[in-house]
């Protein structure tokens, strides 16, 4: 049974409440009882600063992009296809692509926590965790666009997936007119995180410089 | 009644504040924080569900004060508290005894392969598929665990008692509802079910908007 306690009463209100100070009480315990390697912090935190992050994302859409038989692969089998490029982990277990129309705008969002693809995007954004995020784009998700400077045309619906199970949701933007001749590095540059989420949209492509 | 995690929908937050996509960790303790819990998790003490209800669970005074990654600590706290795992004497700084678990802790040259193995939710079951693609199905009318009295579930309150339709089946997975609180996996179908705006909000933005969220089986009774 769940216990409830006043916040006095949970065990981590004897940690230090400045947060800073608290992860290093935690981390210091834990690797004294042997039960952390400082080592495996480094690495993992290396993993998510360096290795893994939004490019894995912006790979697979200018794929889908560029090939219409990965794409059909894609839609349906996003856990497959994915995993065969090397895009499988942690919170990237059970992959759903939803691609954009002229007719659908898709978006995520995770309500009750921060569920995010981690193999194809990194760790989530501040924002994409924060309370105004999870409360409100569900009930008004253009006027949470329009915190990210993006109107959508007036016959677009807008379809959210409030990522309530393990299944983690990747948007496929649409593809830029103008970008006929592009190679697959080419269009991956015009990919932001921001658009695989569906909050934003991908870099325009007369905006590129080289 | 439902806790203060589940916050779909709510009124009176302010402004989404974009980020710049560089940005990977905001603060060098958050990354700490990510790394430490992550670490804790390999030592097989908690499932993803177990952990998602400690965070979820602390006192709405709490939850609401703390940061992101604050949440996150003080869930791994009070977890490793209960478990056993840490006695909470060693918080208030008594002499940390070593662990008859520590011959578990993740090592630095097994983090690639523990973070890519992952841990997929998706099981074999034995409950029969109801629904399929196209169905209309309805929420159960109160977003709460039916098995323990405020436990953890997957419903949000904003998706209680709505019609949608069923627009994929993801196979069985794992049952949070059960998973959470040490009964057992308790695999079952899950569904991806779209709600009309206007099932959901009493001001939809547009006629044509939907939301769709993942929900189990047993959350969910055919439309008739």
């Amino acid at each position: 049974m769940p216990h409830d306690h006043d916040d006095h009463n949970h065990p981590h209100s004897l940690l230090p409440g400045d947060p800073v100070l608290r992860i290093k009480a935690l981390e210091t315990l834990l690797t004294k009882k042997g039960l952390v390697d400082p080592l495996a912090l480094d690495a993992i935190i290396d993993t998510y600063e360096n290795k893994i992050g939004p490019r894995n994302g912006a790979h697979v859409v200018a794929k889908a992009w560029l090939e219409p038989a990965f794409r059909a692969a894609l839609l349906k089998d996003a856990t497959k296809v994915v995993s065969e490029l090397g895009y499988y982990g942690r919170q990237g277990e059970h992959m759903v692509a939803v691609e954009n129309t002229d007719t659908v705008h898709n978006m995520v969002v995770c309500t009750l926590c921060s569920c995010y693809p981690w193999p194809l995007l990194g760790i989530p954004p501040t924002w994409y965790k924060s309370d105004a995020y999870r409360a409100r784009a569900v009930r008004e998700p253009r006027k949470v666009l329009a915190d990210f400077g993006v109107a959508l045309p007036a016959d677009r619906a807008v379809r959210v997936w409030d990522s309530t199970a393990e299944v983690r949701y990747l948007v496929i933007p649409q593809r830029p007119k103008g970008t006929d001749d592009w190679d697959e590095e080419a269009l991956m540059d015009l990919v932001t995180r921001d658009s695989m989420i569906g909050t934003g949209l991908v870099h325009s492509p007369e905006a590129r410089t080289t | 009644m439902t806790r203060p995690h589940d916050m779909g929908g709510r009124y009176g937050d302010g402004a989404v504040i974009p980020e710049n996509e560089s940005v990977k960790f905001k603060e060098d303790w958050h990354a700490r924080a990510l790394a430490v819990t992550l670490a804790s998790g390999v030592l097989g003490q908690w499932n993803i569900d177990i952990s998602r209800h400690a965070r979820e669970k602390l006192s709405p005074t709490d939850y609401a004060r703390f940061s992101y990654y604050e949440k996150w600590m003080a869930g791994l706290a009070d977890l490793l508290v209960e478990t056993g795992v840490v006695d909470a004497r060693e918080y208030a700084a008594a002499d940390p005894a070593p662990s008859p678990l520590a011959e578990r802790a993740l090592r630095a040259e097994h983090v690639d392969s523990v973070l890519a193995r992952g841990g997929p939710a998706d099981r074999p079951s034995q409950v029969p598929q109801l629904f399929s693609v196209g169905d209309t199905v309805k929420t159960r009318k109160i977003a709460a665990n039916c098995l323990v009295d405020g436990g953890h579930t997957r419903l949000p309150r904003y998706a209680a008692g709505m019609r949608g339709r069923i627009v994929r089946f993801h196979g069985t997975h794992v049952l949070p509802d059960s998973a959470a609180h040490h009964l057992g996996e308790a695999p079952e179908p899950l569904y991806a079910v779209a709600f009309r705006a206007a099932e959901l909000w009493a001001h939809p933005e547009h006629p044509d908007d939907e939301v769709v969220l993942d929900l189990w089986q047993s959350y969910l009774v055919a439309d008739t």
